[in-house]
Parts: C-alpha cells; structure tokens; sequence
C-alpha cells in the first residue's frame, strides 16, 4: 500500500506544511439550504460537503414505518467532478452504501428516534469536492443539519481520521496520505460520553497505535466540536447554544 | 390529515395569487417579467476541469465539467462527445427522492443540453485526437436548493461552468490530470428564460408555488442573435402570442442574464 516514491512526511512537515497532529482549516455553516428543513455546510480542507435533513415526517414507503420509532433515511453520494482524476459514474456505488451505512448509524444512536413513532427522518450529504476524509466531513455535515433542524439530539457526533504514514501517526489525513499512506483510521464519537460511533480501519497497525490514535481523535474532537458550537451560534446565538447543552 | 390541510392552504393561497395577478401582482412583489436575486460563481470546485455555482432566488444549482477519453459515436467518428447529466439531490426537496435519474431530470438535463448543444457553442471536432478516440466532455448538474426555476438556473450554472473550462493535456492517448493544454473558447452564450403561465397570465422566473399552480411551462433558450431551444412543460397549452411574445421576453431576459457571467 505504501508508496516509497511519495515522501508522504519531510523533516517532521506533510505535504501541505502541516505538523503531524495538526487539522486542515473547517469551516462549518448551518442553515444554507433554504428547503431543506435542516441543512449544513462543511469546508474541510480540500474538501466540500452539503448536508440537507427532512423530518420527521410520514414513512414512505408504509411498509417501512416502526410504531415505537422513527427510520432514519440517509445517503452519501459524490458528486461526479468531485475528485480530480476521472469522471465518477452517477448513482450509489458499493463504497457509498457503505458509507451511507456506517454514517445512518452512528447518527442513529444520537436521534431521539423513540420521540416520532411511524415517521421519517432522512439525511443527504454530498460531496461536492473531496480531499480525504469524505466520510468524516459527511458525517460532521449531517449532525449539524440535524442541529439546524431542531431534531432532539442525545449528544453531538464529532470524528477525524486519524492514519500513519511514513510510519507516524498523523491526524486528519489528506487525499495523497489516504492513498499512499500505511493506514487510515476514521473515528467518531459522541462528544460528551466519547461513545465511538463510527470506526473503520486499513493497513496494519499495532494495538498502542490504534490507542494512540484514538486518544489523539478525542483530543482533536474538541476542536471540532468548539468550530461546530461556533457555527450553531452564528446563526442562532449563544443562548440557544447553551440550552443545546453543546458544552 | 397533513395532505388534506396541504390542498385547504393552497387553494386558498391560489385564488389570493390569482387575485393578485388580476391586479398585475405577485406573490413575492416582483412584476411579471422580474428574475429574483441572481448569483453567478466561476471555479467553486478545484477538481473539475471548469465548475459554477448559479443562485436565482432560492434555488441553487452547480454545474461541474469533466474530460474522459471516449470511443466517438459511430454517427460522428471524427468528433469528440458531449453529454449533460442532471441530479436533483433529495437534500434539495422534499419531494426528490433518492435513485435513478427520473423522466424529470432526464427532461432538466436534456432542455439545458439542447440549448448549449444547437447553438454549437463547442468545437467538437477539436475533441478529436486520433481513430476511435476523443475526449468526452461531461457537464453534470447538482441541484442542492429548489426553489423553483430549476431551469434557467441550471442554464445559468452551466454556460459559466463551460467558460471556465481548462481542457487538460492529452499525451500518448491519456489524459495529463492537472495539466491542462487550454480553455474552451466560447463565443455564443445560449441561456434560457423560462415562463409559468396560470390562468392567462405568463410569469417570468416561476417560483414553487407559482409552479405548483400554473397549468404549463415554458423554456425559451436564446443566443445573442437567435432561438437555440424551445421545450412546453406540463399539462396545459400556450397560445400562439404567448409563445411569440415569451420569445421576445426571452430575447430580452437573456441579455440581463448575460451580465452575470
């Protein structure tokens, strides 16, 4: 997997300047879309996701509908310009169901789904743009479209992919280290109980790295979390932040 | 219960919209040849090879332009291949769903492509590289926000992606990616104007509801100097003069819309 042509980290520095553990710059937005009832927006680093929340209301189809609970719906898709080698095909693809998959259900654990009997809430992210750790900016995307549309919340969802390359451990991975790196760890967690939500791992790593790495996603959460809050108070004010219990 | 209120609102909404037409009003104040706010961004996405995002009113949509090497139709062997694709995003409206492009976006995406493609904006034959191989060029449609209008949006959004096109270097049958060996040129710019016409009255630059009660649509697509595409949509019919006069309008809208490229 490893590619030796790449020197993936020089004199301590990565490919874009950054140390090791640092971030890329995020830039988090809520409210962008307007017919959406909840919808954010997440710059993060190279990357571009929008994320637009429907609900809760009538399961569609019937068949679907849970009488204790409501179904979440959700869909990562990319769009087809999104990375810069070829034109990507139209439509889910096994990569994206999967994703899909893993990222309904860590937000599954934070809806108070119990509270709309027989309803739906569906959840889109698109990626418009990515650079490594689509996933991530999808998720973080959709937790604050759902923040945005006022769904009960039991805590907040916050993640960054955590990797090696060069055999070092490094922190929020860009697109050459996800594809020429040794390992890429994307982790989530709900903020306030660090219940891990999403978990994904390749490459091979020992049991202190993973534990390095996840203790290093804990610490960058609150980073995450902090630029999240900042950007529920920008359109809504610190009070309705406070009451939101985000910190 | 939910839909049954639905249709009280709207009726009501509707005879108050049509009361308002009466006295040459809108809903939202604008008169009836008015666009609502208009934003054009050139370059939003890095990755694709010419990208736009385009803003009217509410509904936003962002074109992105990619190159593939492609085997040329056997009805043009010696041009290269253009193709429009649209994808109304269910984060986007309550009433898309997720899957498969269906008749509506099929029909958004091939009115878009019929106004770029009949003005011939493109040279094709200089996709040609050599016996069975030219590059394609996929200009593909994301509707993020929908407020009505999808359309002119989209007609906005892809003009703009096209003018900001680099097209990439091709070397030994490949494609250079990053590298790039020029921009398209573009010389024409065919935009639509689309029209809502409910009762007899027709509106410029429909907004959902306006949609949702109107009886049929209008696309009329103009270059400078000429009609590229026409499409009726929807149920009702348009008078002749409709028609011939929404030409005019179109003629003149996309002057104005020109000025945001």
């Amino acid at each position: 997997m490893e590619n030796k042509e790449i020197e993936l980290i020089v004199n301590g520095k990565r490919l874009d300047g950054r140390g090791l553990h640092d971030l890329r710059p995020i830039n988090i937005k809520v409210g962008v879309l307007e017919d959406a009832d909840g919808s954010a927006s997440v710059e993060w680093g190279g990357n571009k996701v929008v994320a637009g929340v429907y609900g809760p209301s009538e399961c569609i189809p019937k068949h679907m509908e849970n009488p204790f609970r409501a179904i979440v719906k959700c869909q990562y898709m990319m769009a087809t310009f999104c990375s810069l080698e070829e034109h990507g095909r139209m439509g889910p693809n096994r990569r994206s169901i999967e994703i899909s998959k893993v990222i309904r259900q860590a937000l599954e654990n934070i809806i108070m789904v119990e509270l709309f009997p027989r309803s739906q809430i569906e959840v889109y992210a698109v990626v418009l743009q990515a650079d490594g750790g689509t996933r991530i900016s999808a998720l973080t995307a959709s937790v604050a479209a759902l923040i945005d549309a006022g769904i009960p919340l039991r805590d907040t969802i916050v993640g960054v992919s955590v990797g090696k390359a060069a055999d070092k451990i490094i922190v929020d991975l860009g697109k050459m280290e996800d594809n020429f790196g040794q390992s890429d760890v994307p982790i989530a967690f709900t903020n306030r109980d660090k219940d891990i939500l999403l978990l994904q791992m390749d490459g091979l790593l020992t049991k202190d790295e993973l534990s390095k790495m996840i203790d290093l996603a804990f610490k960058k959460g609150e980073d995450i979390h902090r630029l999240m809050r900042k950007a529920i108070e920008e359109k809504y004010g610190e009070t309705v932040s406070k009451r939101l219990r985000m910190g | 219960m939910g839909v049954e209120k639905d249709i009280v609102m709207h009726s009501i909404r509707k005879s108050y919209m049509l009361t308002l037409l009466a006295n040459g009003e809108r809903l939202d104040g604008r008169g009836f040849y008015d666009y609502r706010h208009i934003e054009v961004q050139k370059g939003v996405i890095e990755t694709a090879e010419g990208s736009a995002l385009a803003k009217i009113g509410s509904t936003q949509i962002i074109a992105g332009v990619k190159f593939e090497i492609v085997e040329p139709f056997p009805s043009d062997p010696d041009k290269g291949v253009f193709v429009t694709n649209a994808e109304l995003l269910p984060l986007a409206s309550s009433r898309f769903e997720p899957g498969p492009p269906g008749e509506e976006s099929i029909e958004f995406a091939r009115v878009v492509d019929r106004a770029i493609r009949s003005a011939e904006i493109i040279d094709m034959e200089s996709f040609f590289l050599e016996e069975g191989k030219a590059l394609g060029l996929f200009l593909d449609l994301y509707v993020l926000d929908y407020g009505g209008n999808m359309v002119d949006a989209a007609g906005l959004a892809a003009l703009a992606a096209l003018m900001n096109t680099k097209i990439p270097k091709v070397e030994n049958g490949q494609i250079i990616r990053g590298e790039y060996s020029g921009t398209l040129k573009i010389d024409r710019h065919p935009l639509p104007v689309s029209f809502a016409k409910i009762h007899h009255y027709v509106l410029v630059d429909p907004t959902i509801e306006e949609e949702s009660a109107s009886d049929a649509g209008l696309t009329i697509a103009t270059t400078e100097d000429h009609i590229a595409a026409i499409q009726k949509f929807g149920i009702g019919g348009f008078k002749k003069d409709d028609v011939l006069n929404s030409v005019d309008i179109a003629f003149e809208k996309a002057k104005e819309l020109r000025k945001y490229l």
